[in-house]
């Protein structure tokens, strides 16, 4: 099922794209990191994608680059969604960010940056929000131990 | 009145009981749990269900929740516990005055259950001292009463000293 918005953005953007495809009823785009203000703005402004619902990444350990950042956008218009990934190596997982344009992304980049350890540029305000000030490492990165205890009160004896 | 009175009353009535005095505070004490609850997960459901008509903790006096630290003496610790939430914990303990008992009210309490990753105390028992555990994802009203019950018998044949090392 491929609504008529999707089409309109396929056209305009799958020459910069990496892959486009839709799957139950969304539309994935992948894209460059240095396109990403550029594709979102437009999808913003020229599309009508007005919600920006969710900033998350996707963990690939065994991949060059590393990791997906994954936009999910959704238009109160047509009512579809957008999902738009980016690759960003881990040597500089750095990626711009999307404050310009969507005031949500203020602390769905914050969620993301001490779940992932990615950078957004432009984000001043990146202090952990779910994990308190003192973690160490990104909990949701697939090398961080799972049985890894950072407790806050000392365990008794 | 007096021990010698016994002429002035009817006859088979009590004029007094003898007991210890461990044994009376302990009788005290057992039917007059105020349990805080400390609640912060789906246990919570459970919960409800136990303090409500159908099972009715308060047949063991222990029905009457005091949201307030000060004025519990049973701290009953329904739910997950995270790192993050600890602090909070261990100063709602501290605040309570003796005597006081813990409950860990389901799994995640207990020891952490399904959740072993870096958010969840893996066990409450890692920062405060826990008098009973109650197993179950959620337990059973069943298994909370008996948990109860057990604590009672505990509590009836524990010593009561007046004065102890904390006060």
């Amino acid at each position: 099922m491929t609504a008529p918005v999707h089409e309109r953005i396929v056209e305009r953007w799958s020459a910069a794209a990496l892959e486009t495809a839709v799957a139950h009823g969304t539309l994935g785009l992948v894209i460059r990191p240095d396109l990403l203000v550029d594709v979102v703005g437009s999808l913003k402004v020229e599309f009508g994608f007005d919600l920006l619902l969710d900033v998350t990444a996707v963990d690939w350990p065994q991949r060059e680059p590393r990791f997906d950042v994954v936009y999910h956008l959704y238009t109160t218009r047509e009512f579809v969604r957008v999902r738009v990934k980016t690759r960003v190596a881990a040597s500089a997982p750095v990626v711009d960010s999307l404050l310009g344009l969507y005031n949500s992304a203020r602390i769905a980049e914050r969620e993301c940056h001490e779940m992932y350890g990615i950078e957004f540029r432009g984000n001043a305000d990146l202090r952990p929000i779910l994990l308190y000030e003192g973690f160490i490492g990104h909990p949701l990165r697939k090398d961080y131990p799972k049985q890894r205890e950072q407790p806050l009160v000392p365990y008794r004896k | 009145m007096t021990a010698g009175s016994r002429t002035a009353m009817p006859s088979g009535a009590f004029e007094y009981l003898t007991t210890k005095k461990d044994e009376f505070v302990g009788w005290a004490r057992k039917f007059s749990l105020f349990p805080y609850p400390f609640v912060t997960a789906c246990c919570a459901m459970e919960f409800m269900s136990v303090s409500s008509t159908l099972y009715d903790t308060d047949r063991f006096g222990a029905a009457l929740p005091r949201f307030s630290p000060r004025q519990a003496d049973l701290l009953m610790v329904v739910g997950t516990i995270t790192h993050k939430q600890a602090p909070v914990l261990r100063r709602v303990y501290e605040q309570m005055c003796e005597p006081k008992w813990v409950i860990a009210f389901g799994v995640c309490a207990t020891s952490g259950g399904f959740y072993q990753n870096y958010a969840a105390l893996q066990g409450i028992d890692r920062i405060i001292p826990v008098d009973l555990y109650i197993p179950g994802c959620p337990p059973r009203p069943e298994m909370v009463i008996d948990g109860i019950m057990k604590l009672q018998d505990r509590i009836a044949s524990d010593r009561h000293p007046i004065i102890t090392d904390r006060f």
